[in-house]
């Protein structure tokens, strides 16, 4: 078995400010990694740098063995909605919220070739099955949805093709703590059934510890410290990991 | 032969942020435990016990040594590795059950299963069939276990950690919060899984479970650091 995605000394400058420096990292299928770190700390950058939204001033990025940054604009778009996914932490910047739900996830499928309607609206109504949204909304449009339908539905619309690797910024963010859990069990469901790997950006260590197999933590722009996750949050090794996980409130 | 190799391990821990005090849990740890071995540790709170259980487990970073289980050097071991070690051969009842919020006990049972790529239905009815060994009573098997009670919930973790048939099993102190009868298909349990050659390590203050199934007691003042 080889890395699915390599990551050698990225890094991302605002001009003279450093946004993420010397990351480096092996991702394998099927893993799932967390980054987390306070606001500011350069895990959004890093994330927009490794999922292509951003273009990193140095460093290499590699899927399956294929050089990502040499890649051109429309083969790196077209990486980017088959073998890659991404969940943005606000619904809306993932969702096409003039299209109705079906609609959303049909469109994923034309996108990679499918033409034949009765099998699109089949699937899409899978997919609004697996996430947990009755069949007979499939025509409603998202502005419709409650906030944790909405981020139900842009889950389904990006795992609907089956990608190798998800991006998820916050998914959970924007979410009241009774639709987080269930959210968080859907997703780590959808994870093991397909096999998926996934970076996930957030700030809550609750959140990691549930999906993330590993934990990348940053601070200032750089990897203060990475390990299994649980190992990382019973036994932090770092000044600042031990300041994160001791500040968390109990309840 | 030996399932587990801990050979030198010391474990400290550094509180940077309340004076960078370092503290020393234990220090030049060696021991083996042999395929279908029971050993027991022993000590007052504080010697170290669950520190060494968590050693194993890969939750703790040890600071020197090496700890050697089925094959996989834990302390020096990739995320993957450990999480490999986990699902595939070594389980690890802890006293406390730590799941998702709103999972019924029968899939936070038939869990461990699951990952390892068994069947659905098979896992299920493995599930079934333990919950129903350690009498939870089959209307909470829909219900999620973060509301049961201390005992339901320790029997639930101990349904999960003896649902597959591992070579290696770390038990914190199973037969602690049940009563005479659960406490003795606890017992059985673990001799089931002795008989399989699972090496077990454990940490019991029951005496008598204690005497009935460790082969051999270690105390942790050994280590002291």
């Amino acid at each position: 078995m080889k890395p699915l995605f390599t990551v050698r000394d990225l890094e991302k400058r605002y001009g003279s400010r450093i946004g993420c420096t010397d990351v480096s990292f092996d991702l394998w299928p099927g893993e799932v990694m967390g980054i987390v770190g306070e606001s500011g700390s350069g895990k959004s950058t890093l994330l927009s740098c490794l999922a292509g939204h951003m273009t990193p001033d140095q460093g290499q990025v590699h899927f399956d063995g294929r050089d990502v940054l040499a890649m051109s604009e429309p083969e790196r778009r077209f990486l980017a909605r088959t073998e890659w996914a991404f969940v943005h932490q606000n619904p809306r910047d993932g969702l096409r919220m003039a299209v109705s739900a079906g609609g959303n996830v049909g469109e994923r499928l034309m996108a990679v070739g499918a033409r034949h309607y009765g099998n699109i609206r089949e699937t899409a109504t899978d997919w609004l099955g697996r996430v947990e949204i009755a069949s007979d909304r499939i025509d409603d449009r998202p502005s419709a949805f409650s906030g944790g339908m909405q981020q139900r539905l842009q889950i389904a619309r990006n795992l609907v093709t089956g990608p190798r690797l998800v991006f998820m910024d916050e998914p959970t963010g924007g979410l009241d703590v009774s639709v987080q859990a269930r959210l968080l069990d859907l997703l780590r469901g959808l994870v093991r059934k397909m096999g998926l790997s996934a970076i996930i950006v957030t700030h809550d260590l609750a959140v990691v510890r549930l999906l993330a197999d590993r934990l990348m933590v940053m601070k200032g722009g750089r990897v203060v410290e990475q390990g299994l996750t649980d190992q990382v949050l019973d036994d932090p090794q770092h000044p600042y990991t031990q300041l994160l996980v001791s500040s968390v409130l109990q309840v | 032969m030996n399932v587990i190799e801990i050979s030198n391990v010391s474990k400290t821990f550094t509180l940077h942020n309340q004076g960078a005090a370092v503290i020393p849990v234990m220090s030049d740890v060696s021991l083996s435990v042999a395929a279908g071995e029971c050993v027991g540790l022993l000590g007052a709170s504080g010697a170290g016990k669950s520190t060494l259980m968590r050693l194993l487990w890969g939750n703790y970073l040890a600071a020197s040594g090496q700890i050697v289980i089925a094959g996989t050097d834990v302390a020096k071991a990739e995320p993957r590795e450990i999480l490999a070690l986990r699902r595939d051969r070594m389980a690890y009842v802890s006293q406390f059950l730590r799941v998702v919020p709103r999972v019924p006990t029968l899939d936070v049972v038939a869990e461990p299963l699951l990952v390892t790529g068994t069947p659905e239905d098979q896992a299920l009815d493995a599930a079934r069939a333990l919950l129903t060994r350690l009498r939870i009573p089959e209307r909470l098997w829909s219900l999620s276990p973060t509301t049961f009670s201390g005992g339901e919930q320790q029997r639930v973790n101990i349904a999960r950690g003896f649902i597959r048939q591992v070579p290696v099993m770390l038990l914190d102190e199973p037969t602690a919060s049940l009563d005479a009868t659960n406490r003795e298909t606890v017992l059985s349990l673990i001799e089931e899984a002795k008989a399989r050659g699972t090496a077990i390590v454990g940490i019991f203050h029951d005496e008598a479970a204690r005497d009935r199934v460790c082969d051999r007691m270690i105390e942790m003042e050994r280590f002291a650091a």
